[in-house]
This record gives structure tokens, sequence and C-alpha cells, in this order.
């Protein structure tokens, strides 16, 4: 187990490092730079002086040394446009891309796994086929346009909630306490409830799928055989064995979540790493292009590797 | 249902090489409820896509009347309204149309010959090479594409729509390619391939002739999901304004050009959004219904 552990951990270690240098390289290789973008009111010599400020003057191999050691100090280069090092950058828009997608996971995952289950239990009746023809048409949403479809029905047509942003940009400022924490919360709900609606769909399918393989089994014969209540049969025992892989799952899904989680923030205008990277693109703030790309990976391989622990961890037949 | 027969075929399957047969999978594709659905609207999307800009009075891109029909809401000369530029939204989404789904099944096409290719690779050689080759793949699928493919967009803006293609396709093998390389490494080791290789066919043709076609139905599969995928991903892309350069329509590009205001003028978002559910929605129902045909072992649902 342990051994396992670490072997995964060196291995992702080096596919890090690799999205790190093919990011970096793919980047500066494209035409042009930051500061040659067209503006009548920026002369060839200051351009120049920005260049040489900020380092782009200089071979590209020399530019990734440089790079390399800002990120052995921990500070991933600096971002002209913020002016501050990127690691300050990412410090303050992961946590809240985490926050947002913490809690689309979970409420995904749950109300996918009881959708699932449920719709399995009674494959075929009212249930089943209304919710399924429902949820393909959610699973078929871009997530762009559902995200829009909320900000147009709940926060113009119907204003209940606000339309975007992470708190209220003025008041926020002037509460405490709880009104602090509703004001939070209520901004949350509107880009948290859009990615769970668009991630909910595909779990539930695929926890319907594996409930239904999980079904004709002899274990679930053998429990029927000795009269346990069907409540019990379909929730303890044959949710337990398809939860496995729905853990496996989780880690094909997190590009996915993370994929959607930009759109989501640009539509709502959440100040996580959506933004940070749609902002950084847009001024060609190369390191901190880099670093978004990166940040997403590791993000991937993170989920992946507890996806993997875990999936040792639940299922004792792949424990040798 | 019918036992004897069908137990005798299936096993005889694992030793002729079995090519799910053309014309009894479109027979049963089209007894599937649902797929009637999608096949339906998919047909009607394509007609209307390749002839419907032919019957619109008005130009995909041609600006009507800058002062009068600014921002129109829906009306019968104009059913969908029109645009911040006076276009005919109608218009441009069946321009969009065209844009969208050519867009769409060609970066599929890549995608799909470039995953099964590198599956069957990995997975007829196998060990130390398909060791690496997985490795890299591991690599390819933690780079976030949607971020990536933004990137690349802006940083070598203007893309042609042919770039945007390679770049979709590019981006889109790795998932498939997994799933071949699956499939392959149980394919293998079937007798087939073995009465394949005793009678001497070399490696090429027993991949070509005998792996490729017992790879081939998830592949289909994955490509009828991924055609959906592309198009709400391209449409995305376009929403961001790095996707089809404006003027050209494309369905993401059409509601860029409306979405900054689009509580005032919901019918730039609205219109072009349903044409892409409708069709996102009819390529899953369509591969939910293909692997119920193709796929015996699956339950059907």
């Amino acid at each position: 187990m342990r051994r396992l552990f670490v072997a995964r951990l060196i291995q992702s270690l080096i596919v890090v490092l690799i999205v790190t240098t093919i990011s970096f390289f793919v980047i500066r290789s494209a035409p042009g730079d930051p500061f040659s973008y067209d503006s009548p009111n920026v002369t060839p010599a200051i351009r120049e002086h920005w260049r040489a400020q900020f380092g782009y003057d200089r071979p590209l191999l020399e530019q990734f040394a440089r790079y390399v050691a800002s990120a052995a100090h921990g500070q991933f280069g600096y971002s002209f446009q913020m002016h501050e090092p990127v690691s300050t950058a990412l410090a303050q828009a992961i946590p809240r891309t985490l926050l947002l997608t913490g809690v689309a996971l979970g409420l995904s995952f749950f109300l996918g796994l009881m959708i699932g289950v449920a719709q399995a239990a009674r494959r075929g009746g009212w249930f089943d086929r209304i919710s399924s023809s429902i949820l393909i048409f959610f699973y078929s949403l871009p997530d762009f346009w559902g995200a829009l479809m909320v900000l147009l029905v709940f926060a113009y047509w119907w204003p209940i909630l606000p339309a975007g942003n992470i708190v209220d940009p003025v008041l926020h400022d002037y509460m405490s306490g709880w009104p602090a924490f509703v004001d939070r919360l209520r901004h949350l709900v509107l880009p948290a409830a859009s990615l769970t609606l668009l991630t909910m769909a595909g779990i539930s399918r695929y926890q319907r799928t594996a409930m239904l393989e999980i079904l004709p089994s002899d274990f679930i014969r053998t429990a029927r055989a000795k009269g346990l209540p069907e409540r019990q049969i379909i929730w303890r025992h044959a949710l337990r064995t398809a939860l496995t892989p729905m853990v496996t799952m989780l880690g094909l899904l997190l590009p996915a979540l993370l994929g959607g989680a930009l759109f989501v923030e640009k539509v709502f205008s959440w100040p996580g790493m959506g933004m940070l990277a749609a902002n950084a693109i847009g001024a060609r703030d190369y390191d901190l292009v880099t670093a978004t790309v990166v940040v997403g990976s590791v993000m991937v391989i993170v989920g992946n590797v507890l996806a993997d622990l875990l999936h040792v961890a639940i299922d004792p037949r792949i424990r040798e | 249902m019918c036992s004897p027969i069908c137990s005798t075929s299936r096993s005889i399957r694992g030793f002729v090489s079995s090519e799910p047969r053309f014309a009894p999978v479109v027979r049963r594709l089209l007894r599937h409820p649902s797929a009637r659905w999608g096949l339906a609207v998919i047909a009607l999307l394509v007609v209307a896509a390749i002839v419907g800009p032919f019957f619109s009075s008005y130009s995909c891109i041609e600006q009507l009347d800058i002062v009068n029909l600014k921002n129109a809401p829906p009306s019968w000369s104009h059913p969908f309204g029109t645009d911040q530029y006076s276009r005919d939204v109608l218009t441009r989404v069946l321009c969009g149309a065209r844009i969208s789904l050519a867009v769409a099944t060609l970066a599929v096409l890549l995608s799909m010959t470039l995953g099964t290719a590198y599956g069957l690779v990995a997975g007829y050689i196998g060990g130390r090479t398909d060791n690496a080759m997985m490795r890299i793949l591991d690599g390819c699928l933690s780079i976030p594409r949607v971020l990536l493919l933004i990137a690349v967009l802006t940083l070598w803006h203007p893309v042609p729509i042919t770039g945007l293609i390679v770049l979709l396709g590019a981006t889109g093998w790795f998932g498939v390619s997994r799933l071949v390389r699956a499939e392959t490494m149980s394919a293998k080791q079937l007798d087939y391939v073995a009465a394949a290789r005793a009678i001497g066919a070399s490696d090429i043709r027993i991949l070509w002739r005998h792996l490729l076609p017992n790879v081939a139905s998830p592949v289909i599969v994955a490509a009828t999901l991924a055609v959906g995928n592309v198009i709400a991903l391209e449409a995305g892309l376009s929403y961001l304004g790095v996707g089809a350069k404006a003027p050209t329509a494309s369905w993401g590009s059409i509601f860029f050009e409306g979405v900054e205001f689009f509580a005032g003028n919901w019918w730039v978002v609205l219109f072009p959004g349903i044409a892409i559910v409708a069709t996102v929605l009819a390529f899953n129902v369509l591969g939910d219904a293909l692997r119920d045909v193709l796929d015996p072992r699956q339950l059907h649902s």
C-alpha cells in the first residue's frame, strides 16, 4: 500500500514536471509577446524597456532557467499584470475555485447517487423514465449555456439571488458575523447549483448503470432469498458494491468538472482560477497562464491519486 | 429469449472474427424508440444546415438596418429576432449549423482515428511499450483541455477554422485510446487472432482485418457521444470569443456577440442555445441507443 502510494507520487511528480515544461514552451512560442499589442501610445523604446524589465528579451532557454529558479523559490514567476508573484495570485484564486467545485462535487455526488439508486431500484418505472429524460437533457446542456439560463431565470427574470461575484462588492465590507456569512452563501448558491446540475446528470447515469450491473448478481439473490427487506438490499448490499466504480468515476470526472467550473466562473464572475486564467490569457501574462495550466493538471492528478487510494481502501479485492 | 441459437453464435464469436454486420445494426437501430428521435433530429439539422441558408432571404453576415433592426425582438419577418449588428438570428443559426456540425464532425473523425490507432498499437504490442505509452497518455489526460484550448486559441489569434478542427481533434483522443487499448488487450487473447497468426498473417493484417473491426463498436458509440460534446465545447470556446472568429457564424459565436447585455435581448442567447442543446441531446440519445444495439452484453435500458 505504502509502496504503491510512493510510486504513484513519484510518477505524478514527473508528469507535473513534464506538463510544466511543455506548457512553458508552448505558451512562449506563441507569436508576439505580452508587450507587442497594438497601441499608438506605446513607443518601441517603452516596449523594449518593459521586455527588459520582465526578462522577455532573453533567449528562451534563459527564460526557462529563470522560471525554474523562480518556481524553486515557490513564486512560479512574476505576473506583470497583477504586479505580484504568481504564487500570491494563485493563493487567492485556488481556494475560491476549490470552494465552488468542492460544494458542487459533494452535492452532485450525493444527489446523483440517490437518483441513480432510486432509478435502478424501480427500473422502467415512472420515476426512472421521467428522471432519465430530464437528466439526459441536463447532461446535454453545454456548461456555459446552462449557467447562463440559471443566471437569466434566477437573477434577472425572478431576481431572488445575486447575479455574480463572490460577495457583495460594496456592502460586504460593512457586514460581520452572520450577515456576512449569509452574503457569502447567497453568492455561492447560483454558481454551485449550476455546476451541480451539470455534473449530477453524468453521475446518476453512471450510478444507475453500475447498480443495474450489480442487481442480478448472486449475493443479491441470496439476500432476497433470506428475506431481507428490499430497501436494505438496495441501500446496503447493492449500493456498497456499486460505489466502487463510482470512485474511479471521480478521477475521470475531475477534468470535466474543472472545465465546467471555468465557464461557470466566467458566467457568474466568480473570481477563481477560471477568471484568473481568462484574464491572464487575455493580457498574455505568460507566467500566470503557465501556472494556471499547471495548477489545473495538478488538481486532476491529485484527484486521481486520491481516487486510486480510496479505491484500494474500500475494495478488498485489489488490496494485495 | 433465444437461448440455443444465440449461445452457439456467441461461442462462435470467440473463434471467427466477428464484425458487427451493418444491415442488422441499422435495422435494430431503427426499431429502437429513442434512436429514431435522435436520428430524426440529426437528419433535420443536417438538411437545415445544407439547404436552410438558401431559403433565407437574409445573409449570414450582412448587416440589415443598423438603426431600425438593432436588437429587434422576434417577429414574423425575423422569427428569432435580430442581433446588435441588425443581422437576422434565424439565418445566423442556420449558417452556424454548418460550421458547428462540420467542425465537430471533422474534429471527432480526427480524434477517433488518432485514439484508435494509438490504443490499437499500445494494446497489441503490450509490455514496456504499452506501459510507456499509457504513462504518456496519463500526462495528456491530466492537462485541462478547455484551458489549454483557450490559451492556444488566444495566443495564436486568429486561428483559422481548420486550425480549430485540428486542435479540437488533437486534444480529444485520449479517452478513446484507453478504451480501444482495453478492448484490444482482451480481443487479442481470443482464438481467432491466434488462428490468424497461425496461418501466417502479418501484424498489420491482424490489426487491420481482425482487431480493428472488433474494437469498432465502442469507438462508434464514443464518437457519437463525442460529436455532441465537441459541439458544446466549440460553442463554449466561441462564447469566450476564441472559437470561430467573427463574422463567421457558429452557434457559440452568435451569442458571444449578444451575451454582454443578454437580459435585454434574450433571443440572441436562447435560440442558438436551443439549437445546441437539441443537437447535443440528439447525439447523446443516439449514442446511448447505439450502445444498446451494438453491445449485446449491456443491459437494455
